[in-house]
């Protein structure tokens, strides 16, 4: 298993080498010459040639990409125009606000999808599938800037049930101590309940809605998925040697359901990451989603581009999880890439 | 189902028979009907705005600015006095133009390059199929962005935004269906009979590929829609004035904390309606023509 994980990760070069091709031919066709976001355009002619020959745009196309590339090896994503930080140091201060915000609404989608997708193909045609499908045709076609906007409506300003969108905490309350970056779980530990409560209400709306869409494929692949398995010829054994439903339901169908849900997991969590710019923006949320949305808006390039690379590689690294957790589940498939 | 009262009621003939048939199979197939229902009342919709739309698209009311719906501004007003009924109205040409030039575009080139990589094989096989790979090493929506933040906003950017990244499914499902009907006996029956290579793949390869695709082209015209909503919403895609859902929506960011509801609830409503229908009609086709599936 672990030469297969090292194997993988060596696999994973190529894609990443190809990753970067695209982001690099990316930032090249931006409309525009790079100089003039940085320099004013009374700078003189040679103040001009100064800054291009500074950095690297007089050089031949490839020698640029091989800078790229070898800047990126190094952990240099560029430079910010806006923060004049550097990209990487400012992805990294916000990615704790946008984990924490992915992955609570993963877990609610998981925590009601799953239960949803196994109730609907248990009862098939019945009300709860109905329901279920109710929901996901909602969850993939209700825009998941409508029902922030609209939800934010109706709890904050009709029924002023839930806070301002004010970001991940109320700004009157001081932010609990730096612990993990995961303002609940910091607050939680520090005992600090005024923090912990206004965290959590500020959490509730952004997770509520990215949960909403997420929650849609997964309880559809985990619907098919036991749909399948319960027609198996196992269940059946399973069945007729007078095993309890719900002992077969759960231990002998889901855990067959499981392998697709896993990929599927994976899968939207791609759409989480773009999702959470848009609600990231309308919540005022400070992380990735949000510092990509004023990358755009103040033509910040490098912000951008630097977003895009960080986002992919998390992205494929998931599946590389995904597929070792395949190995762990399957025993087919441990045993046949082991022997390969 | 009803392939033989169909047939039966076409027999018939005359516009009469042909409608029999429609009601038969909507009322075997509702869902997708009202799929279908749904597509052909925007589409009128879009078709019919300069006639049935109260005011211009870009007609401003400085007198009425960021009035609730009323009998005269059916969906209310915006911030800058126009009607967003007729708005709606409007938008409705620009985001089914998206979504389709969006498909089309996308379609086009995905399955050129499907068909190119699953009937000559390698090496074009090889080359194209990785490309893809990493095309699809993106996570969808972030490589829209990253495509239509680098060819700069507008409408023309968008659709080739939206068609590239949708690029990868469509040429992975004909690579697909080519490597399956090449191998097929029909295939083999046409080259024993000494057919020209052009005209198998066109008359014997082609038409038994388009099913998977044909259904995934559906259900993607309305993400095509969602997605550039998206982009549109947050700065990337078409730029005001233009009616189009997504940068109307964007408008009532600000609006909905001060209680105007009605600047973004309308034009993101037209867009979910869209996709429902998209969507809907993507299912039914896809349990339709799936033989399995029935």
């Amino acid at each position: 298993m672990l030469t297969y994980a090292v194997r993988r990760l060596v696999l994973l070069v190529p894609v990443l080498l190809g990753v970067t091709l695209i982001t690099f031919t990316l930032t090249r066709v931006i409309p525009g010459n790079p100089i003039d976001q940085l320099i004013s355009p009374l700078a003189s002619q040679q103040e001009r040639q100064r800054l291009i020959h500074q950095h690297g745009l007089d050089q031949p196309i490839y020698d640029q990409y091989f800078t790229y590339v070898r800047d990126l090896a190094h952990g240099d994503l560029g430079t910010s125009f806006t923060t004049s930080q550097s990209v990487l140091k400012d992805l990294v201060s916000r990615f704790a606000a946008t984990f924490e915000l992915t992955l609570y609404a993963m877990l609610v989608a998981i925590l009601i999808g799953v239960p949803l997708g196994i109730a609907s193909a248990v009862w098939v045609n019945r009300w709860v599938d109905h329901l279920a499908r109710v929901l996901s045709v909602s969850g993939i076609a209700l825009p998941v800037f409508w029902t922030s906007l609209t939800l934010l409506y109706l709890l904050f300003f009709r029924l002023h049930v839930l806070p301002a969108p004010y970001g991940r905490i109320d700004p009157g309350i001081t932010q609990p101590r730096h612990i993990t970056g995961l303002f609940t779980v910091d607050a939680f530990f520090t005992g600090n309940w005024n923090a912990f409560r206004s965290v959590a209400e500020a959490l509730i709306l952004p997770v509520g809605v990215l949960a909403f869409v997420v929650m849609a494929p997964i309880a559809r692949i985990t619907r098919s998925g036991m749909l399948e398995a319960l027609e198996s010829d196992y269940v059946r054994a399973a069945r007729s040697l007078g095993l309890s439903e719900r002992s077969v339901v759960l231990r002998h169908a889901l855990r067959n359901a499981l392998l697709p849900l896993i990929t599927m997991i994976a899968v939207v969590y791609g759409y989480l990451l773009g999702g959470v710019v848009l609600v990231e923006e309308i919540f005022a949320w400070p992380g990735l989603g949000r510092y990509v949305f004023d990358g755009i808006t103040s033509s910040d390039y490098p912000a951008v581009q630097g977003f895009i690379l960080y986002a992919t590689t998390i992205y494929i690294l998931l599946f590389l999880v995904v597929d070792m957790l395949y190995m762990a589940i399957d025993p087919r498939i441990r045993t046949a890439r082991e022997r390969r | 189902m009803s392939a033989a009262a169909a047939a039966a009621s076409r027999a018939r003939g005359g516009i009469a028979g042909r409608l029999i048939a429609i009601g038969r199979w909507s009322r075997a197939n509702p869902v997708t009907a009202a799929g279908f229902a749904i597509i052909l009342s925007l589409v009128a919709m879009a078709m019919l705005a300069p006639v049935v739309a109260p005011f211009g698209a870009t007609d401003l009311d400085p007198t009425s600015v960021l009035a609730p719906p009323s009998a005269s501004h059916f969906f209310g007003t915006g911030t800058f006095g126009e009607d967003i009924f007729s708005r709606v109205l409007f938008g409705a040409r620009y985001d089914l133009l998206i979504g389709f030039g969006a498909v089309a575009i996308g379609l086009f080139l995905g399955c050129s390059l499907g068909a190119v990589a699953g009937f000559l094989g390698d090496p074009f096989d090889e080359v194209i199929m990785r490309v893809m790979d990493m095309l699809s090493a993106f996570p969808g929506f972030i490589l829209a962005m990253g495509i239509a933040g680098a060819l700069g906003p507008s409408l023309r950017n968008l659709v080739i935004a939206i068609s590239l990244v949708n690029v990868p499914i469509y040429a992975r499902l004909m690579r697909a269906s080519f490597l399956v009907v090449k191998e097929s006996q029909y295939a083999t029956a046409a080259i024993g009979v000494g057919a020209h290579p052009l005209r198998i793949l066109v008359w014997h390869l082609l038409p038994n590929t388009w099913t998977p695709i044909f259904v995934q082209a559906t259900l993607q015209f309305g993400y095509a829609i969602l997605d550039a909503a998206g982009l549109s919403f947050i700065g990337l895609g078409v730029r005001l004035p233009t009616p189009e859902w997504g940068v109307m929506m964007s408008l009532g960011i600000e609006r909905i904390i001060s209680g105007q509801w009605w600047v973004s609830f309308f034009p993101g409503l037209a867009i979910a309606v869209a996709v429902m229908g998209f969507n809907l009609i993507g299912d039914g086709l896809r349990d339709l023509l799936d033989p399995r599936r029935r």
